[in-house]
């Protein structure tokens, strides 16, 4: 066994930098790297993708990434990602061929599918599963004929499963993204998944890993000044030990920065109920969390204390919920607050003046109060030289949608002065796909495993 | 013990994000010592307060003594959340900057 591994975390979502994993391959003497692709509206934005092309459905720059790789999977280096989406084996057969035309064919690829139930649906209604939305309590039933995706949140033991298959690159859709950073140390560590202290460990490391750089200096809001280079941030590495401690680190020769700060705000990143963080693998108490400055640029991290896990998975449904627009113009000095507000009374007559009906019209005032609303005072009106104003409609009508782009470009002409910054053409209505959080009984689903032939 | 006005943002750092139409708004003192006021200025009641006209539900807090933070629920903030929100912050990004805008009264040695 391994006296400590080096897991890399190259990706925080999809649109995150594309040179990172190439970065973190030569600076981060990494032995895994993972990579997140997958927020909750990713899913969806593939699924529809695949509708079109069903070849398609998963993140299309993950392939490329791979190949790139070459150098580094030939000294040994490992990879597991949720690139996959809603189609993890288009995917991997995607990587099997960017790889073999790199001359790595020898490169194993693993595949986990299992976690896309959009085909089930209907008879696990029937057999009781009811899929209520975690929020609201209401039955799937009511928006069944708008479901566009159906994914169960998989943990690490699919992952490990293809680990220990041989795969060196390991492709998967929906597993958690804290998945990702334990499944490496279940394997090289040979731990128990019933070893809930350890499982526990590894899934706080996946925690503070999953948004990549910022656990590293990004976005960080106690000193973000004195973040050296963010231009080529390091992205974290996870330095991980068989008895579940480990260091959160970054490459040396690169920028960013990792202080107990930086850890502390990711830590606390998208966090609910401290005491009760619910993973596939475990169910954890993040206030039995240790951190120990452990030298410049890392933290050691330690004391996690987990239990058993739920008997339900996660599962994101996503559906069509009614159409969006928005559009801006720029008002300027004299009165450019007052040229706002008035710009959007002539839009509400416009409105109902053209019985345009929508659920919600929103006005905000860019560069004044958007973010912040009423917090964000305004002492002296008159010293506002510019304000972006924005306006955004939703409904289920399309056509109202539609219709409203319409009306954005004549108050240039129509309405108050010194108004400039349209461009881009008219808004048009894109289609809302809504998340729908719901739980499901382990026995009702199972991952499988495979490697796939190039 | 002389005390001074000042703003959270001198006492904490602090990082929000979404689930759903929920905001979770973390905030870390910044010094280990500061860390009992914040537990005592920061009720749930005197957020939901802060955040009138932001966040329309209720507002949970949890404590995390480990690593001197306190972490926010704050309910029905994102106009529906995710994919349905109109606003620019539709994820709750700048909640965090929003919460240090709170002004607390402070002992001058924790300045």
């Amino acid at each position: 066994m391994k006296s400590s591994i080096r897991i890399g975390a190259a990706q925080g979502f999809w649109g995150d930098r594309v040179d990172a994993p190439l970065d973190l391959a030569r600076h981060g003497r990494c032995d895994y790297l993972m990579l997140d692709y997958l927020a909750e509206v990713t899913m969806s934005i593939l699924q529809r993708q695949k509708l079109k092309d069903p070849s398609l459905g998963y993140a299309k720059d993950f392939p490329g990434v791979a190949a790139g790789l070459a150098p580094y999977l030939e000294k040994g280096l490992k990879v597991l990602t949720n690139a996959g989406g809603v189609n993890p084996e288009a995917c991997a057969e995607a990587v099997a061929a960017a790889l073999k035309r790199a001359g790595m064919a020898h490169v194993k690829v693993g595949v986990v599918t299992g976690d896309d139930i959009l085909a089930h649906l209907d008879p696990l209604l029937a057999s009781g599963e009811s899929l209520k939305n975690m929020e609201s309590g209401e039955p799937l039933t009511g928006v069944l004929d708008r479901v566009v995706s159906a994914n169960v949140y998989f943990g690490a033991a699919p992952l490990v499963e293809a680990l220990a298959q041989g795969a060196q690159v390991v492709v998967a859709g929906r597993v958690t993204d804290t998945a990702l950073t334990l499944a490496p140390m279940v394997h090289e560590f040979g731990w128990s998944m019933e070893d809930y202290g350890l499982i526990a460990a590894g899934t706080v490391a996946g925690h503070i890993m999953e948004c990549g750089a910022q656990a590293s200096g990004g976005n960080f809001a106690a000193a973000w000044e004195e973040v050296p280079d963010m231009a080529r941030i390091g992205y974290p590495v996870a330095e991980a030990y068989p008895d579940g401690t480990f260091v959160i680190t970054k490459p040396e020769d690169l920028g960013g920065l990792v202080s107990l700060a930086t850890v502390k705000e990711q830590i606390l990143y998208e966090l609910g109920d401290p005491r009760r963080y619910i993973s596939p693998d475990c169910v954890i108490d993040f206030t039995t969390i240790r951190l120990d400055a452990d030298g410049p640029n890392r933290v050691k991290v330690s004391g996690v204390v987990g239990g058993p896990p739920t008997e339900t998975y996660k599962v994101s449904v996503a559906y069509r919920d009614g159409w969006k627009a928005s559009g801006t113009l720029t008002y300027t000095w004299p009165d450019a607050l007052k040229k706002a507000r008035k710009a959007a009374e002539i839009l509400e007559a416009r409105f109902a003046h053209l019985g345009l009906q929508f659920e919600e019209v929103l006005f905000e005032h860019l560069g004044v109060n958007a973010c912040h609303g009423p917090l964000a005072k305004v002492a002296d009106e008159s010293a506002v030289n510019e304000v972006v104003f924005r306006v955004a409609v939703r409904g289920q009508d399309k056509k109202s949608v539609d219709a409203f782009g319409y009306e954005i470009a004549p108050l240039i002409l129509d309405g108050p002065p010194s108004v400039t910054g349209f461009a881009g053409g008219r808004p048009k209505a894109s289609e809302i796909i809504a998340y729908w959080p719901a739980l499901l009984g382990k026995k009702s689903v199972a991952p499988a495993v495979r490697i796939v032939e190039a | 013990m002389a005390t001074k006005r000042t703003l959270l943002l001198n006492l904490a750092h602090a990082r929000s994000g979404d689930k759903g139409d929920t905001v979770n708004v973390g905030v870390i003192a910044r010094r280990p010592e500061a860390y009992p006021l914040l537990k005592a200025t920061l009720t749930p009641e005197r957020v939901k307060a802060h955040f009138e006209g932001l966040c329309k539900g209720k507002v949970e807090r949890f404590e995390m003594d480990n690593i001197g933070a306190l972490n926010f629920l704050l309910h029905e903030s994102l106009g529906g959340g995710g994919t349905k929100s109109l606003q620019t912050d539709a994820q709750g990004k700048t909640f965090a900057a929003a919460m240090l805008r709170m002004e607390v009264e402070a002992p001058e040695e924790l300045l």
